[in-house]
């Protein structure tokens, strides 16, 4: 189970947010510049909170009292970037398995797996600027998977796409659900995606947890 | 037949100022990009004062600094009875404090085009600060980090204002090509001073297109298409 309560002062207003995931999809929504993005920043590591405390099960990774920080490398929080950030400079399949421990035959194995599960495996030798935007995010998704973690943060991750390919990548993520049973934070300002991905929804403007608006 | 003397001094003085350059050029880059700290650019615009400042001033502070009544020269002479001016370490010197700036801009350009996100990814997927550095952020650098290599070594190799003024014209010891150029041709020999410049021009000319061709063969997959 994922827990956050963390607080960060931010230009224009301080974000205060306060949940508990269980293995589900938690939809974070809200407009733009309200906080979504940094929320997950904040549960991987790649920023700090001003106050509060971050578990993931037994673990504590940030606590201001007593202080606890564990890097976001040792996090085990997968993080699926809105514009997928694959690395340019690599192929798919090494982008895969840039997040596995080791380059054992296991590790293979896992890739293979991987590959096969996303439906990219005839994808494997491609580069990334050679890819469609869905191939794109099915690779990101397998890259962050690879790394075997225990809560996966997907933040926007397919805005860019056309709405074909959005509600085929969204089955693919419900689907990797299923499997996987570990907590998702899946974020976006789009209400119909909101509604079809989570289990739950948590509501947030100007850093504030709203309740789940009304369905109109 | 000319002395090759000269041409082996200038190799040995832009080899030996291009180690040092491109390790403490990187690394102030990185340091620079990823930092802040107050008065950060005021420690910027020293690192590059010396692309700004005319060779012969960068030359003449190095010559107080590195005189027998400066505070380095009288270090170095009291500590280790090394004494640097009208040698070729001073020569090496004056060539690493005014080519440093080249390297140092073109890395410092080359690192702050990662985007930083890809790092954050790769340490999202349990990287490592050095390994980030070594698998992300290195080689999506190095064309700007060869570029600036390129650019300063032939600096260090035309070296010729701060040179002049710390390392002087001991022919054998520290007369490089561009002093051997200067001094001929102030004593007339317009075909010496012609015959090293041709030198100088083909060493050139054969290291640009030398680099040309071997960034373009070595050129990855990705940055092809």
């Amino acid at each position: 189970m994922l827990t956050v309560r963390a607080r960060k002062r931010l230009p224009h207003f301080t974000l205060e947010v306060d949940f508990e995931v269980r293995d589900e999809v938690l939809v974070l929504f809200g407009p733009s510049g309200a906080g979504k993005t940094m929320t997950l920043r904040m549960i991987a590591g790649l920023e700090r909170p001003d106050g509060g405390e971050i578990r993931l099960g037994e673990r504590v990774l940030y606590a201001r009292e007593p202080r606890a920080w564990v890097p976001p490398r040792a996090r085990r929080c997968g993080f699926v970037f809105q514009d997928a950030a694959l690395f340019p400079h690599l192929d798919v399949s090494r982008n895969v398995l840039y997040g596995a421990a080791d380059r054992s035959a296991d590790a293979r194995e896992r890739l293979g797996v991987l590959l096969g599960r996303f439906r990219i495996g005839h994808l494997a030798d491609r580069w990334p600027s050679q890819l469609s935007g869905g191939e794109v995010q099915r690779v990101a998704l397998a890259r962050a998977l690879m790394a075997d973690p225990d809560v996966l943060l997907l933040d926007e991750p397919f805005t860019s796409l056309d709405a074909e390919a959005r509600l085929a990548a969204q089955d693919v993520v419900l689907q990797a659900h299923e499997t996987w049973r570990i907590p998702f934070v899946f974020v976006t300002h789009d209400r119909a995606e909101a509604e079809r991905m989570g289990d739950r929804m948590l509501f947030l403007r100007e850093g504030r947890q709203v309740a789940a608006p009304e369905p109109r | 037949m000319i002395d090759w003397s000269p041409v082996l001094l200038s190799l040995r003085v832009g080899l030996s100022a291009l180690a040092v350059i491109v390790v403490s050029g990187t690394l102030a880059a990185r340091a620079m990009t990823r930092r802040h700290f107050p008065g950060k650019d005021v420690v910027d615009g020293l690192l590059v004062l010396p692309l700004v400042l005319p060779p012969v001033v960068t030359g003449f502070l190095l010559l107080v600094l590195l005189g027998r009544n400066g505070p380095v020269g009288r270090l170095m002479e009291n500590a280790f009875g090394v004494r640097l001016l009208f040698t070729l370490h001073a020569a090496v010197l004056a060539a690493v404090v005014v080519a440093f700036p080249l390297m140092y801009q073109s890395a410092r350009a080359a690192f702050q085009s990662v985007d930083a996100r890809l790092e954050d990814a790769a340490r999202t997927l349990g990287a490592g600060e050095a390994r980030v550095f070594l698998t992300v952020t290195l080689p999506l650098a190095w064309p700007g980090l060869v570029a600036g290599t390129v650019l300063s070594f032939a600096r260090s190799l035309g070296e010729f204002g701060a040179t002049v003024m710390v390392a002087g014209n001991i022919p054998g010891q520290t007369t490089t090509v561009p002093l051997a150029i200067f001094f001929l041709a102030d004593a007339g020999d317009l075909r010496a001073a012609g015959l090293y410049a041709l030198v100088i021009s083909a060493l050139s000319m054969v290291m640009v297109v030398a680099l040309n061709v071997w960034t373009r063969r070595r050129r990855p997959g990705w940055m092809r298409r």
